[in-house]
């Protein structure tokens, strides 16, 4: 705009060049700095908890990659087994198996109520082959109220009426949602009625009326992966839904429409693909390049208009 | 070996003796010049030593020694010859942030239109899958990819050269692209199954003049010869290509088909060639030293990494700004372009003083 006057006050091309750099330069150093202090504001304004799904023979070979990458970047992060230990995991009244799970799910959300209700405004339960983008999941849930009965992740459609979130693509609760979920065990409303915890939270979510987010970005593209990034994108001729994508609940879409550039998790993430996708997340980058997807930029738009 | 004192051999004789001894020395073509003159010495020393049947090893013996000590001399003085190893950067960084922060908005604007690059993709029907990845995927971030093939495809276009050798057909690439290259000035060499962040190739040479000899690349050694190694992917200056296409009309210093029994590697012949022109190869790699130029595969990398640095694996892995990975699926390669050009957190921004726009024709990036 402040061109614009320029042009047409008839002043000379290279005064008008030179004021036109120098607001290029004011704009995109303003909104560094807005960007930069989103990012930090995000993580004092959405307390995320994280607790991750784990047992004691998993420590060395799946849960120290996360402990290395991204747990650190949870407000709080518990490591929910078992045994208690120095790792440290925080020991829970449960056996171990795959029978055991929704127990483990149930004794884990317990524990939170009961120790962490105020320490945290959403939280997140992911196993310990999941790897999570916590920066993205704040900025996600940030348009949301964490005192409205709300859960989010990846939705699949059988089994439960309304449907419920992947467990291995990682979930989460809003405050209000947890409160709820405990009160219905409390209560004897919500019972240990199957040993799928996916299935048996989301039943119990949707006994006790706790709604189903849609976790899509603005383009509709997954955020919450069940499985690698490598089962979703590589280009495949049109072909009927393969196994692994006949639960959803959105219409699914192989290739690169697949998932959101603002990526919350990827599920069966073996030690090697955690460090990996570590890196191509935080490190890696191509210098220079103009990203195509800007939420950031679209919302301070659509702010200002 | 008895020493006689009175005895003279032939003047001829210890001349050549002498001469054979340099042949154990390596810079014997400046230092035979130099055995001459003490030739001149030595025969005085000899005509009072002499003896006959030992007279021939003495001989060797002296030209040896003295030939391994002017030798060694050799390599402490810069002398004419050793030019070529004071070239002065070995090792190639990028630009530090510092300088480009300095740099005026139309410095910037010569050196984004400098740096751009024509990607010479030397491909063969056997590699069918992996030049259909590159076609879709990093060549696209070119400002012109050209695929150079054995023989052609129906399936993909390409240049065909028609040249089962792979040196031949990587010369005739060299000359075509170098006739062709327009108002480009830097060239990157590849097979399809190296993957390459062409904006990171930019960032190294963003600061060097391209009418400077520069190759880059991941360098090896063999004997006394740097090479970059192909698998990894090779960068050439409008100079250096210049350079080659001279040199190629040389048939006696850079053959196309190699009179050797063996067959040397593509890779060592470029440097070879280069090498006679003056041309010397570079380690490309970032501020911190760690290497930008890769021939295994990211996961190939990273497990290494947990193998020798535990506690710090994706640090010590690495570089941010890395410019080639090789041995790579295509699978792995669709991952690894939404890895680069789109996967990231949120809020992390970067203040780069150049803008690469995303290519019009894909997706994924």
């Amino acid at each position: 705009m402040g061109v614009e006057i320029l042009k047409q006050n008839k002043v000379h091309p290279f005064i008008i060049k030179k004021c036109s750099t120098w607001l290029i330069k004011l704009n995109s150093n303003i909104l560094i700095v807005k960007n930069r202090r989103a990012a930090l504001d995000l993580s004092q304004k959405v307390r995320v908890l994280c607790w991750v799904m784990t047992q004691p023979q998993h420590l060395k070979s799946r849960t120290q990659h996360i402990r290395a990458t991204w747990g650190k970047r949870c407000n709080i992060v518990l490591y929910m087994s078992s045994e208690a230990s120095d790792f440290p995991t925080v020991g829970l009244n449960v056996l171990e198996g795959r029978s055991q799970l929704y127990w483990k799910t149930i004794r884990a959300f317990q524990h939170i109520h009961m120790h962490h209700l105020d320490d945290a405004d959403w939280f997140l339960k992911a196993d310990d082959d999941t790897f999570v983008v916590l920066e993205n999941l704040r900025y996600g849930l940030s348009k949301h109220n964490t005192e409205e009965p709300l859960y989010f992740g990846r939705r699949f459609t059988p089994f439960v009426a309304q449907g419920y979130m992947s467990g291995g693509a990682g979930y989460v609760l809003s405050k209000e949602a947890l409160r709820r979920f405990v009160k219905g065990f409390a209560d004897g409303l919500c019972t240990h009625n199957t040993e799928i915890e996916d299935i048996g939270l989301g039943k119990c979510m949707e006994t006790m009326k706790v709604q189903l987010g849609d976790s899509r970005d603005v383009l509709g593209r997954q955020t919450f992966h069940p499985y690698p990034p490598n089962n979703y994108l590589p280009r495949q001729l049109p072909r009927p839904r393969p196994w692994y994508l006949l639960y959803e609940h959105y219409h699914p879409v192989e290739g690169p429409g697949c998932c959101s550039d603002l990526a919350i998790s990827f599920h069966y993430i073996d030690a090697v693909q955690m460090h990996t996708l570590e890196y191509y997340t935080y490190r890696l980058r191509p210098f220079g390049y103009k990203y195509r997807f800007n939420p950031g930029e679209r919302s301070e738009n659509r702010n200002n208009n | 070996m008895r020493w006689r004192a009175g005895e003279t051999d032939s003047r001829t004789d210890t001349t050549f003796l002498l001469f054979s001894g340099c042949v154990y020395g390596n810079e014997c073509d400046v230092v035979a010049s130099k055995c001459e003159h003490s030739s001149v010495l030595l025969k005085g020393l000899q005509s009072s030593m002499m003896s006959e049947g030992s007279s021939f090893m003495k001989g060797m013996i002296l030209g040896g020694i003295f030939c391994l000590v002017m030798a060694f001399f050799e390599t402490f003085n810069s002398g004419t010859h050793s030019e070529g190893r004071e070239h002065l950067h070995h090792h190639l960084k990028p630009v530090s942030k510092d300088e480009l922060q300095k740099l005026s908005e139309s410095q910037m604007s010569d050196w984004t239109l400098q740096v751009r690059v024509y990607c010479l993709i030397m491909v063969t029907p056997k590699l069918l899958v992996h030049w259909a990845t590159a076609n879709d995927t990093w060549s696209k971030h070119c400002d012109k990819s050209v695929f150079y093939t054995s023989e052609s495809s129906k399936a993909l276009e390409a240049i065909d050269l028609q040249e089962q050798d792979e040196w031949a057909r990587l010369r005739k690439a060299i000359k075509h692209a170098y006739e062709n290259a327009g108002d480009l000035r830097w060239f990157f060499v590849a097979r399809p199954t190296t993957y390459a962040i062409i904006e990171n190739l930019k960032y190294l040479v963003l600061d060097k003049d391209p009418s400077q000899p520069f190759y880059i690349g991941h360098t090896e050694k063999s004997g006394e010869l740097d090479y970059v190694e192909y698998d990894s992917g090779i960068v050439l200056s409008y100079e250096a290509m210049r350079r080659l296409i001279e040199i190629f009309k040389d048939e006696d210093r850079c053959p196309e088909r190699g009179h050797a029994l063996w067959k040397t590697p593509e890779e060592k012949q470029l440097a070879t060639c280069l090498k006679y022109t003056g041309v010397f190869a570079e380690n490309g790699e970032d501020a911190q030293g760690k290497g930008l130029f890769n021939k295994k595969s990211v996961s190939s990398l990273i497990s290494d990494s947990m193998g020798q640095n535990p506690a710090d694996v994706v640090e010590a892995c690495c570089s941010d700004m890395a410019i080639t990975f090789g041995g790579m699926s295509p699978s792995q390669i669709q991952v690894l372009m939404y890895g680069v050009y789109r996967l990231r957190p949120y809020g992390h921004d970067f203040h780069d003083s150049l803008t690469f726009l995303p290519p019009n024709d894909s997706d994924n990036d």
